[in-house]
């Protein structure tokens, strides 16, 4: 019987049925960082249990490394203790750490693919929701809370129940500067915030299958804002290229057997699936959010709307909500929309890619005064990358401050934060209250040529004129 | 790993009364940002124990007749707000094992009974008389029984009630998956081992 690719990654993985009717799922990588996993090493050692697969874990340091200060101690004690903390666990239990000595540390969703760790046909599983990321590389990707952070590490397995699968089909060309970020953002706009609760979402089609893996990665690390837990692009030729010569990928003289055992896994012709979305890549437009959650988004020639427009009662409270909150003017257009802070990077739009897209419009032109603007490559590899092609100097020749690598604005966990009621443009993946450290913060979420366009002319504003793109 | 079979709960009760005692109330979220849950203990009811100062504002948890106590009483919707898994461990932390109150939130309940600590209901009466007997015998035992699905105290007993898939996992040591996952670990190296990128 032809299967889906999840399904073979799961039969793969399988250990045995639980009691409870729940599958015993083996979890061949796990990734690990500072936020969630302390909490499961103490629950670890109350139970006296040691990690199983110790040479299957992984770490990094993202969420609360400051940006802009390189030597220890970190002002905040806290985020010292954290780092401290992560480092004696590594040490204690035989972890590889991806610290920062080691010019590898990064946001554990960019680090993971980068190092060739990420492989197709694997499950992984990272104590962060944007862990669906990897499923860009045909890999099975769950994000976990802090007990499951400790199921993994005692014993390379948790507790599941299976997924529906949802193949969402987009085809053909994707218009000039119109983007991966918007691709998603068109998706749960289209599909809602809770569109895909007990979903897997494999994206496939023609644009899909012609994407780079760093456009295939944003996509898939949004899956979780469509409430899909795992996001998925079978593996091809595309993945195999990008994986070779990776550090942790499969050395020459086991590479063709590799990516024979990798093709085995991408779903078969006629698989079946619990419901297939097609959307036609032309319709997609450069998307913003105008709301609190990444579903409340329009396409930069649309309005914001109103109350009278809503669908339902619980359509018409969220749309009032959501206006007070960013304070936007039900009805207007979005575009002119006077921001205040403009930030590039996140695991969803912080690689290389990213930062290349913007240097190509931006050089020569100018951040407009009085708005701050970052760009924070999301792993030191990434930083080092662009600062080879000189992408550091354009932007901070435009007026762009570039950071050290880490999650940075995308979240208040570190000194990068929005103050007050300031409005963001940003690349990063969450709008919600409060999400970029000031509890009256406000954020739209875009790609990040229009995060640079939002830069240069101080608004919302539509890249393709801001540019005169005409081609991507 | 076997669990314990949790059957019963015995102990000193402790009172603290109210509705929609929320999780924020259990731990304030500023107590979050921290490295384990082990010292979360000394933070269980804060800002409801103590003054900005750090002196002890009045409160059960405060009395030292109640100090010790392992089973606590409250009243409906306990443990309501966030999903953060803080709050349970704060309670198991600073020393209980089990709490009787009028109903719990879903995600509480939860979080609860896979730290194996049993939450179980009982009428808004047979709670007063719970509290009655610790208030005058504050060193008297109470005795959770999960099999006959009572409580007894000074003589007299009440009834209980537990959500039954929880409290078949209690009494049956299998409240956290880590048991039987742990199992599992030799079916575990064997599918490990059938699979290259685990092999290496
Ligand atoms: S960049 Fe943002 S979404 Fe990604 S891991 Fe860091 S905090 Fe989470």
């Amino acid at each position: 019987m032809p299967k889906n690719l999840f399904q073979k990654v799961w039969d793969a993985h399988t250990v045995r049925q639980l009691a409870n009717g729940q599958t015993q799922l083996l979890i061949g990588t796990h990734l690990i960082h500072e936020v969630t996993s302390p909490q499961a090493f103490g629950m670890l050692r109350d139970l006296g249990l040691k990690v199983a697969f110790p040479h299957r874990t992984f770490a990094t340091v993202d969420h609360i490394v400051p940006t802009d200060q390189f030597i220890e101690p970190y002002a905040d004690p806290l985020a010292q203790a954290m780092m401290d903390e992560l480092r004696k666990n590594c040490a204690q239990f035989g972890i590889t750490f991806f610290d920062r000595a080691t010019g590898k540390q990064g946001i554990v969703h960019i680090v993971g693919p980068e190092q060739g760790i990420t492989q197709p046909g694997t499950t992984i599983a990272c104590g962060d929701s944007h862990t669906s990321t990897h499923g860009a590389f045909g890999a099975i990707a769950f994000g976990i809370g802090t007990s499951q952070v400790r199921d993994v590490l005692a014993t390379q397995t948790m507790a599941l129940g299976a997924l529906k699968v949802r193949r969402i089909e987009v085809n053909g060309k994707l218009r000039p500067g119109v983007y991966a970020k918007d691709v998603i953002l068109h998706i749960i706009r289209m599909l809602g915030v809770n569109g895909g609760t007990g979903f897997a979402y494999e994206y496939a089609g023609s644009t899909f299958d012609g994407f780079s893996m760093e456009e295939r990665m944003t996509v898939c690390n949004m899956s979780i804002e469509g409430g899909a837990r795992v996001g998925y692009v079978n593996p091809d030729e595309t993945t195999f290229a990008y994986l070779k010569g990776r550090p942790y990928a499969p050395k020459a003289e086991n590479w063709d057997a590799a990516v024979s055992h990798w093709k085995s896994f991408a779903s078969d012709s006629g698989a079946a699936y619990d419901d297939v979305v097609k959307i036609n890549a032309a319709d997609i437009a450069p998307t913003v959010t105008w709301g609190i959650n990444p579903g409340q988004g329009i396409s930069i020639s649309e309005n914001i709307p109103s109350p009278e427009t809503a669908t339902s009662a619980d359509d018409k409270a969220g749309i009032i909500e959501a206006l007070a909150y960013m304070k936007l003017p039900a009805g207007a257009p979005i575009k002119g929309t006077k921001i205040n802070v403009a930030f590039l990077g996140s695991c969803t739009n912080g690689r290389l890619s990213d930062f290349q897209e913007v240097a190509k419009y931006i050089k020569g032109r100018k951040v407009a005064p009085g708005i701050k603007a970052i760009a924070v490559p999301g792993s030191q590899i990434v930083a080092l990358q662009c600062e080879k092609l000189g992408l550091d100097k354009i932007l901070a020749e435009a007026g762009f401050e570039w950071r050290a690598a880490g999650c940075s604005m995308c979240l208040a966990m570190n000194p990068d934060k929005l103050i007050g009621d300031q409005l963001c443009a940003s690349s990063s993946n969450r709008n919600f209250k409060g999400r970029q450290g000031s509890t009256t913060g406000r954020t739209i979420l875009m790609s990040p040529v229009m995060v640079a366009a939002a830069a240069v002319t101080g608004q919302i504003a539509d890249a393709r004129e801001v540019f005169s793109v005409t081609q991507n | 790993m076997a669990l314990a079979k949790i059957t019963s709960v015995s102990g000193r009760a402790v009172n603290v009364p109210g509705n929609d005692i929320d999780t924020d109330r259990i731990i304030p979220a500023r107590f979050m940002k921290c490295v384990t849950f082990d010292g979360l203990g000394e933070f269980l009811f804060y800002d409801v124990r103590k003054q900005l100062d750090g002196t002890e504002k009045t409160h059960p948890l405060n009395e030292s007749r109640f100090k010790g106590a392992t089973i606590l009483l409250s009243g409906a919707n306990f443990g309501c707000g966030s999903s953060r898994e803080h709050a349970p461990q704060a309670i198991a932390k600073y020393g209980f094992k089990a709490v009787i109150a009028e109903n719990f939130a879903e995600i509480f309940f939860g979080n609860s009974t896979t730290l194996g600590m049993p939450c179980v209901t009982a009428s808004r009466e047979d709670i007063a008389k719970i509290a009655a007997f610790t208030e005058a015998n504050p060193q008297g035992e109470v005795v959770i029984d999960l099999v006959k699905l009572e409580v007894r105290f000074g003589g007299q007993t009440v009834k209980i009630a537990q959500r039954e898939s929880a409290r078949d996992a209690l009494v049956n040591g299998r409240w956290d998956a880590i048991g039987e996952l742990i199992d599992g670990l030799p079916a575990v190296k064997v599918t490990a081992a059938k699979l290259p990128y685990l092999a290496a």
